[in-house]
């Protein structure tokens, strides 16, 4: 590959590798701390899915890369503003309902976005691995559509938690679906498939669930974004402060 | 069924037939006859044993967000989630004995009902997580594989499930202490200040000295117990000593000495004096942790309320739905 | 806030290890519905990719055999001619 087209695939790998590591911390503080007992088996497995994706994607980037050995070096010993994940992965938890609905929102869009990689990536690496995060997803989408649905229709209360939910969200959705430059280099590469080509998809099966439990989405304009260019939520150095503590502490040691 | 704990006359028969059944090694299942009071020992051992499994993943979990690479962080997390999935095992075979999740749940957050004093210690360094796998999961394993072959059938299937799933987390537990003890001088340091934390708690998890212990022989005639605590105690003492040796650190106990005529002349590990005053200082829930680990089970219990109350209502809601279109 | 005072339903789970075997008995979950239980029974009980098919129901749906007609349900083992090594066959004649 020529130097720009590396740049390019290591840009790629580092947004869906950085979104996968944030959201996996996120759903990682539930262990121990859910509703049920049963949950607190979902929710691990599913970070462990999610964080599970974002390693296999930095060992994929690092191979693109002499100045990195290992997957670790880019999960845990950058910047702020050299991680690319998009804002709504790293907000807080904030409650069950509002957790659920963001690995919703997400896991959908993902969901179409693997299937387009499984089909039409040129980069042999990422296209394999595109079929395996593709049934994933689709299994994290299928189990928190479950939950909205539940939690929008079940008591007044929660279906208040739910249309709380759904406002807290509505600001951060506009990323998901915005191309940028780089959107529209890799999919004029036949590399990544463009965000906005996903909405129409992701907006019909998502309104389709939310009416089921009394849900409506709201209008989706682009409000806030800048995660993709390194520009993070105040809330994110408290993340990374716990991710990287380790690293940072004790530098140049085995684990 | 008689729901007195004293046995009414006519049930004598049924006693001496449902002990014979526990003496050729036979299962005894739900609907079985068993006297009242075999069940009520074995819904608290049940209850206890599940309640520490939850509990337990507080003082691991705390450092799931922290651990310092991808593997060891996937691991961890893995561990804990399978602790979640002990406590539900054994939490479904209690409610085989009549006991609902919820009243179980409920105890433990009032406080009524014990859970291993082990998770009352605080885990402020990374290498607590190795000395936890290594020596708490350990000590863990002793008591249950026995369990595997207890006569509660649906104790005796969920621990079989368990144990399995348990082969990784002692193993995981050694080798971060293992490459602990193999790297820098403050990761040596780090790894050495965790056993010491950890030692004592861990040789006190198998409960008090047999002599001090008068449940023992009734649970081991129905074979809800196989061991007594002090021969489950020696047995983990003498596997870990060698372990801890071999990674070059030492057991903070300057009696431990080994004695060749312990076991029938194969040798044994002869250890210090227990400070039986410090374990039920804990028990009676004055350890470092007792109260952050009941209210943060608590607080999530709570928070998840609205949760459980939507998830049934949902449900009746359907449930009705389905009805009227039949 | 409400007050709870009922546990959700608790539901049997089978899984079926292998194309072509029965469904087996692993476990059990709560769940307050049959959507809520097969995504429960997932969770809990495949996540070491065990199995490729899950089965759940209620638990309080199952209609068990009383186990004191244990000695009634199951005293066919005297039937010795329903097994194989019963009828005398001449040797030559092969695998049968
Ligand atoms: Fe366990
Ligand atoms: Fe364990």
């Amino acid at each position: 590959m020529k130097k720009d087209m590396v740049d390019m695939v290591f840009e790629g790998l580092l947004r869906i590798g950085d979104d996968n590591l944030i959201l996996g911390h996120r759903t990682s503080e539930w262990c121990g701390h859910a509703p049920t007992l049963e949950e607190d088996l979902a929710l691990p497995n599913i970070a462990l899915d999610l964080i599970g994706h974002a390693q296999a994607l930095y060992s994929i980037a690092i191979q693109l890369k002499s100045d990195y050995n290992h997957e670790d070096q880019l999960a845990f010993l950058r910047l702020e503003h050299q991680y690319k994940n998009l804002l709504l992965v790293e907000q807080e938890n904030g409650h069950f309902g509002n957790t659920i609905l963001r690995l919703f929102y997400f896991s959908t869009y993902m969901k179409y976005f693997w299937e387009q990689v499984s089909i039409n990536c040129f980069f042999k690496k990422l296209k394999e691995f595109a079929e395996k995060a593709f049934l994933e997803t689709s299994y994290h989408s299928k189990y928190s559509s479950q939950w909205v649905i539940t939690l929008g229709d079940g008591t007044e209360e929660s279906n208040k938690k739910m249309l709380e939910a759904v406002s807290n969200m509505e600001p951060f959705i506009g990323e998901l679906f915005d191309n940028d430059e780089f959107a529209d280099i890799s999919f004029k590469n036949k590399f990544l498939p463009k965000p906005s080509s996903i909405f129409k998809n992701w907006e019909k099966e998502v309104k389709n669930v939310l009416k089921k439990g009394k849900l409506n989405l709201p209008e989706i304009l682009l409000k806030k974004n800048g995660g993709r260019k390194g520009e993070h939520s105040e809330i994110f150095g408290f993340l990374l402060s716990d991710l990287q503590y380790m690293q940072r502490a004790f530098p140049n040691s085995k684990w | 069924m008689n729901s007195d704990t004293n046995n009414s006359v006519n049930e004598i028969p049924l006693i001496e037939e449902f002990q014979k059944k526990i003496d050729r090694d036979e299962k005894i299942e739900p609907k079985d006859f068993m006297p009242e009071a075999y069940r009520k020992t074995l819904i608290r051992q049940i209850g206890q044993h599940a309640h520490s499994e939850v509990v337990g993943m507080l003082p691991e979990g705390n450092w799931i967000t922290r651990a310092p690479t991808l593997k060891r962080k996937l691991s961890l997390l893995a561990k804990v989630q399978d602790e979640a999935g002990h406590g539900l095992y054994l939490y479904c075979a209690a409610e085989t004995l009549g006991k609902s999740r919820l009243e179980m749940t409920e105890e433990l957050l009032s406080g009524k009902a014990k859970y291993s004093s082990i998770f009352n210690y605080p885990t402020p360094t990374w290498a607590d997580i190795g000395a936890i796998g290594w020596l708490v999961d350990g000590a863990a394993i002793m008591n249950q594989i026995p369990l595997c072959r207890c006569s509660y059938g649906p104790y005796a299937r969920a621990m079989i499930r368990i144990c399995k799933e348990e082969s990784f987390h002692q193993r995981q537990g050694y080798e971060i202490m293992l490459t602990l003890a193999r790297g820098t001088k403050d990761q040596r340091e780090m790894a050495q200040r965790a056993l010491n934390r950890w030692w004592w708690p861990s040789v006190m998890m198998f409960g008090p000295s047999d002599k001090d212990s008068p449940n023992t022989e009734t649970s081991v005639k129905w074979k809800i117990k196989r061991h007594t605590n002090d021969e489950l105690r020696e047995k983990f003492i003498d596997a870990i000593v060698p372990q801890a040796k071999k990674i070059g650190l030492t057991i903070p106990d300057k009696d431990l000495k080994w004695d060749k005529k312990r076991n029938n002349g194969l040798g044994g590990y002869a250890h210090g004096k227990i400070d039986w005053e410090e374990f039920w200082k804990v028990v009676k829930g004055n350890g470092p942790m007792n109260n952050e680990r009941i209210s943060s089970k608590k607080k999530a219990w709570d928070e998840g309320l609205w949760v459980r109350n939507a998830a049934r209502m949902h449900a009746s809601k359907n449930q009705s739905t389905v009805v009227a279109a039949e | 806030m409400a007050e709870e005072k009922k546990d959700t339903d608790l539901w049997e789970v089978f899984i079926q290890p292998k194309n072509g075997l029965s469904h087996r008995h692993c476990g059990s979950i709560h769940a307050s519905d049959r959507n809520m239980a097969i995504l429960a029974a997932r969770n809990v009980y495949a996540r070491r990719g065990e199995g490729q098919s899950i089965w759940v129901v209620k638990s309080k749906d199952i209609v068990s055999s009383d186990p004191n007609e244990k000695a009634e349900n199951f005293s066919a083992d005297d039937k010795i001619y329903r097994h194989p090594t019963f009828y005398d066959v001449p040797d030559d004649v092969g695998h049968m």
